[in-house]
């Protein structure tokens, strides 16, 4: 006989399964990804991007792709000889890998950044800091959309 | 027409970083979506946005489909003297809109 645990447990295992058939074909996610790679070479220029001194804040779990706040904070002391001059979020899996490019001065006194996204699919969004060094650092964050934003075209 | 809304604050002192928040009132349509019968809508989205303080630019941004339905801009710049913000929003099919906000700043 099947108690109610186990039903639960089964349920819940079919729900998962549901949402990782909902995710992009391999050969769509690899176009995507390599879209990606291709808007941070253009805005770096080859030039190394290394991890730390930004913050990208969004939340892990979206429940709504269509709107998912975000913020971008870079640690610069926003001087004349050192701020942010640029900072570009990007994303791995909608159709175009660009969200927003922001363009900040010594005048902006906070290297930071709110919008509000949409997120088409499970994936990494990125966000990359141009600093007046003409240095480049970034973070990213692995988020996980439960409704994809344009999921009326079923994620194509 | 075309609806937009700044936070700016109205006084401030020098040298304080300021706050801004801005939303436009715009659907963003990314030009992915589908009608029912196929074929699809049409890009129309707005494309950059910048703030002027007292006629230099501090703060400008390039937007993507990817930004949200009323598109939400927050952002910061120092209070360095009175005058006036002005922020001006522009995209597809000719979209444009403008608002400014007066500030004193001690």
């Amino acid at each position: 006989m099947t108690t109610r645990r186990q039903f639960l447990l089964l349920a819940g295992g079919a729900a998962v399964s549901a949402a990782v058939q909902a995710e992009l074909p391999p050969e769509i996610a690899a176009q995507r990804h390599a879209a990606l790679q291709e808007a941070v070479r253009k805005v770096t220029g080859g030039a190394p991007v290394r991890t730390g001194r930004v913050k990208l804040d969004i939340p892990a779990l979206i429940d709504n792709g269509n709107s998912v706040a975000l913020s971008v904070e870079v640690d610069s002391p926003m001087t004349e000889a050192e701020h942010v001059k640029a900072i570009h979020v990007f994303t791995e899996k909608n159709p175009q890998p660009y969200i927003i490019n922001a363009h900040l001065g010594p005048r902006a006194g906070r290297g930071r950044i709110t919008t509000r996204a949409r997120i088409a699919d499970s994936g990494s969004v990125l966000a990359l800091a141009q600093l007046s060094d003409g240095s480049f650092w970034s973070d990213s964050v692995s988020v996980v959309v439960t409704l994809s934003a344009c999921s009326e075209d079923g994620l194509t | 027409m075309a609806r937009v809304v700044v936070n700016v604050p109205k006084q401030a002192r020098r040298g304080e970083i300021l706050e801004i928040r801005t939303l436009a009132g715009h659907n963003m349509e990314t030009g992915f979506r589908r009608k029912a019968g196929g074929e699809l809508i049409p890009r129309d989205i707005i494309t950059r946005f910048s703030c002027r303080y007292n006629g230099v630019e501090v703060f400008s941004a390039e937007l993507h489909p990817a930004i949200a339905a009323n598109p939400l801009i927050a952002f910061s710049t120092i209070a360095t003297e009175s005058g006036t913000l002005e922020f001006l929003w522009t995209g597809d099919n000719g979209y444009r809109a403008t608002v400014a906000a007066q500030i004193t700043v001690a």
